[in-house]
C-alpha cells in the first residue's frame, strides 16, 4: 500500500523552508544557552578591547592620530569589530574530525540536501540570538570608549548585506578547508597557518590601512579582507559609494568561488568517507 | 604502607609521581612535540609581527620601549606555558569530574583532595612555550643594555612564583563554581581571551580595566610584575602587595574549595 502522493515542492520553496526551519531550531537551541553564549562573547570582547587600548594609546602619544585614525575612530572600528567577529563565527574546520570519526556525517549524508545547508542554516539562525545578546555589550563598550561613529544610510544598508556576505564567504571557505580532514587527521598546523594569515590580512588585528603596503596588496587578492575589514569599513569608513558597491561585488565573487570549490572538493572528499558508527 | 603520620613533603613526592606518569604518557606521541613547536612558533611570529607593527608607528608605548615590550611578551608566553602545562589541564579535568561524578575517586584517596586535583595532570609538550618565553625574554633583556643583577633575578623568580600561585588560585576559585553551575566549559575560553590582555603591560589600560586585571583576574601579577622585576622597574611596594595578595588568595581559595566540596553530590545523586 503506497502513501498518498504529496504535491511536489519546488526547489526554491524547499530550500527556503529548510533554511527557515533550521534557523528556528538554532534560535530555540542557542537561546537556552544564553549564559554560555555570554561567557564566550565576553571573553571574545577582550581581544578588540586590547587592540583598541594599544592603538588609542599610540594615537594619543603621536599627537592625536596614527595613520590618520583618531582614538574615537579606533573605538568605532573595534566596537563594530565585535559584531562582525560574531557574524564571522561558522562551523569550525576542527569540527570535521568528530563528524567523520563518530559517523555523525552518515546521518547528514542521508538527507536529500547537501550537508552544507545544515551548517549554513543552523549558524545563520544562531546569529539572530547573537545579535540580540550583543546589543547590551555594544552599549557598554560605547559608553566606555566613546566611539566616533556617524554612519550614513547607505553605510548601514551596505553593512547589513556585508555582514551576511562575510558569513557566507567564511562558511564556504572553511568548509573547504575542513574537508582536508578526510585525507589527514594532523590538521592543526594547516588550520593554524590559515587562521594566522587571516588574523594578519583581514583587518582583524588592525585597520588594514596601518599594515605595510605589501600586506595591503596581498590582502586585496585574498578573501580574508572581505570577511572582516570590508564590513567594518563599510560602516565606519565613510567610503565612497562605488567602493561600497565594489566591495559587495567582491564578496559575491568570493562566495561564488567558494561555492564552486565546495562542490568540487566535496565530490572527492566524500569518496574517502567510511564510517562504522552514526 | 605509609604510617598514620602525614609526611609533610608527600604532596611533592606525589607531584613527582604524577609528573613522571604524565610525561611518559605524552612522550609516546613525539609527533605532538613537533606540532606543538610549530604552533608555538606561529604564535610567536604573530606576536612579533604585532610588536613590529606597533613600533613602525611609534618608539615607545607609554614609557615602555621595544626591548621592554619584548620582555613582557616573553613573560606572557612563559607564564602561558606554565598555565597550559600544570594548571589548566587539572582544572579542565576537575570540571569534567564534577560533572560526571568521577570526583568520588579522588575523594576516597588518602590524600588531600585539593592537592590531588591540582597535580595529577601534566601536559609536558606545552612546556615548549616556557622555553620560547625564556628565549624571547632573554632577547629582550639582552637588548636592554642594562645588566641583570642577582637582585633582579631573584625578584623575577619570586614575582613569577607569586604570579603563578595567584593564577592557580584564580582558576581553582572559578572551577569550584562547577560544584553549583555544573557546565562551565566556556570558562576557559573566557580566561584565554582575558589572558591575552597580559601581552601588554597593564599600565596602558584605563583605570577600571587595570584594577580588574590586577585584583579581579591577576594578570598584572602574573605577567607585568615579573616583567617589571626583570626590567628593573619593580618597587618594593609592588612585590609586597603581590606577596600579601597571594597569601590572602591562597587562604580564600582553600576555604572556598572546602565550602564547595561540601556541596558536591557525588556520582550516585
Amino acid at each position: 500500500m503506497t502513501a498518498p502522493a504529496r504535491p511536489a515542492v519546488g526547489p526554491v520553496r524547499g530550500y527556503l523552508d529548510y533554511y527557515l526551519t533550521s534557523m528556528r531550531i538554532a534560535i530555540a537551541t542557542q537561546f537556552q544557552y544564553r549564559v554560555a553564549n555570554y561567557f564566550y562573547m565576553i571573553g571574545m570582547v577582550a581581544e578588540p578591547v586590547i587592540y583598541l587600548v594599544v592603538w588609542s594609546t599610540i594615537a594619543r602619544q603621536q599627537g592625536g592620530e596614527v595613520g590618520g585614525i583618531t582614538p574615537g575612530q579606533f573605538a568605532a572600528y573595534y566596537i563594530v569589530w565585535t559584531l562582525v567577529r560574531n557574524m564571522n563565527i561558522i562551523f569550525t574546520p576542527y569540527g570535521w574530525e568528530e563528524r567523520i570519526r563518530t559517523g555523525e556525517l552518515s546521518g547528514m549524508l542521508l538527507r536529500p540536501v547537501h550537508p552544507i545547508h545544515a551548517d549554513l542554516g543552523f549558524f545563520a539562525g544562531w546569529k539572530f540570538v547573537v545579535i540580540v545578546l550583543w546589543l547590551p555589550i555594544a552599549v557598554v563598550l560605547s559608553a566606555l570608549f566613546q566611539p566616533d561613529l556617524q554612519p550614513r544610510p547607505i553605510d548601514v544598508v551596505v553593512f547589513a548585506f556585508a555582514i551576511w556576505g562575510a558569513y557566507l564567504i567564511r562558511s564556504v571557505n572553511y568548509w573547504i578547508l575542513g574537508m582536508v580532514t578526510f585525507w589527514t587527521t594532523r590538521v592543526g598546523p594547516i588550520f593554524q597557518l590559515v587562521f594566522t594569515a587571516e588574523l594578519l590580512l583581514s583587518g582583524r588585528l588592525v585597520p588594514l590601512s596601518l599594515m605595510p603596503d605589501w600586506a595591503q596588496r596581498l590582502a586585496d587578492v585574498l578573501p580574508f579582507k572581505w570577511t572582516f575589514g570590508f564590513p567594518i569599513e563599510a560602516l565606519v569608513g565613510r567610503l565612497p559609494a562605488p567602493e561600497l558597491l565594489g566591495g559587495l561585488a567582491m564578496q559575491a565573487l568570493w562566495i561564488a568561488i567558494g561555492a564552486i570549490g565546495v562542490r568540487v572538493v566535496w565530490r572527492f572528499a566524500v569518496r574517502h568517507y567510511g564510517a562504522v558508527g552514526g | 604502607m605509609a604510617g598514620p603520620a602525614r609526611e609533610p613533603l608527600r604532596p611533592l613526592r606525589l607531584f613527582g609521581v604524577f609528573f613522571r606518569i604524565g610525561a611518559l604518557n605524552e612522550l609516546q606521541y613525539r609527533a605532538n612535540f613537533a606540532i606543538q613547536v610549530f604552533q608555538s612558533v606561529i604564535a610567536l611570529a604573530t606576536g612579533l609581527a604585532v610588536i613590529g607593527l606597533v613600533f613602525s608607528q611609534t618608539t615607545h608605548l607609554n614609557d615602555w620601549t621595544q626591548p621592554e615590550l619584548l620582555a613582557v611578551m616573553g613573560v606572557h608566553i612563559l607564564m602561558g606555558g606554565v598555565i597550559q602545562t600544570f594548571i589548566q589541564p587539572n582544572m579542565v579535568r576537575l570540571m569534567t569530574d564534577v560533572r560526571e561524578g568521577t570526583l568520588d575517586f579522588i575523594l576516597t584517596k588518602p590524600e588531600d583532595a585539593q592537592v590531588l586535583v591540582s597535580i595529577r595532570e601534566v601536559k609536558i609538550w606545552q612546556a615548549v612555550d616556557v622555553l620560547i618565553g625564556l628565549v624571547v625574554l632573554g632577547v629582550g633583556v639582552a637588548q636592554l643594555q642594562a645588566s641583570i643583577g642577582p637582585i633582579q633575578a631573584i625578584a623575577f623568580a619570586v614575582a613569577l612564583l607569586l604570579g603563578a600561585t595567584m593564577i592557580y588560585c584564580f582558576w581553582l576559585i572559578l572551577t569550584t563554581g562547577a560544584f553549583w553551575i555544573v557546565r562551565m566549559d566556556e570558562i576557559h575560553e573566557l580566561f584565554e581571551g582575558v589572558y591575552q590582555s597580559g601581552r601588554w603591560p597593564v599600565t596602558i589600560y584605563p583605570g577600571w580595566l587595570r584594577i580588574s586585571l590586577t585584583y579581579l583576574v591577576p594578570i598584572a601579577f602574573a605577567v607585568t610584575v615579573p616583567a617589571e622585576a626583570i626590567t628593573s622597574r619593580l618597587t618594593v611596594e609592588t612585590i609586597a602587595i603581590a606577596a600579601v595578595f597571594a597569601a590572602a588568595l591562597v587562604v580564600v581559595t582553600r576555604a572556598w574549595w572546602r565550602f564547595g566540596l561540601r556541596h558536591y553530590s557525588g556520582a550516585s545523586a
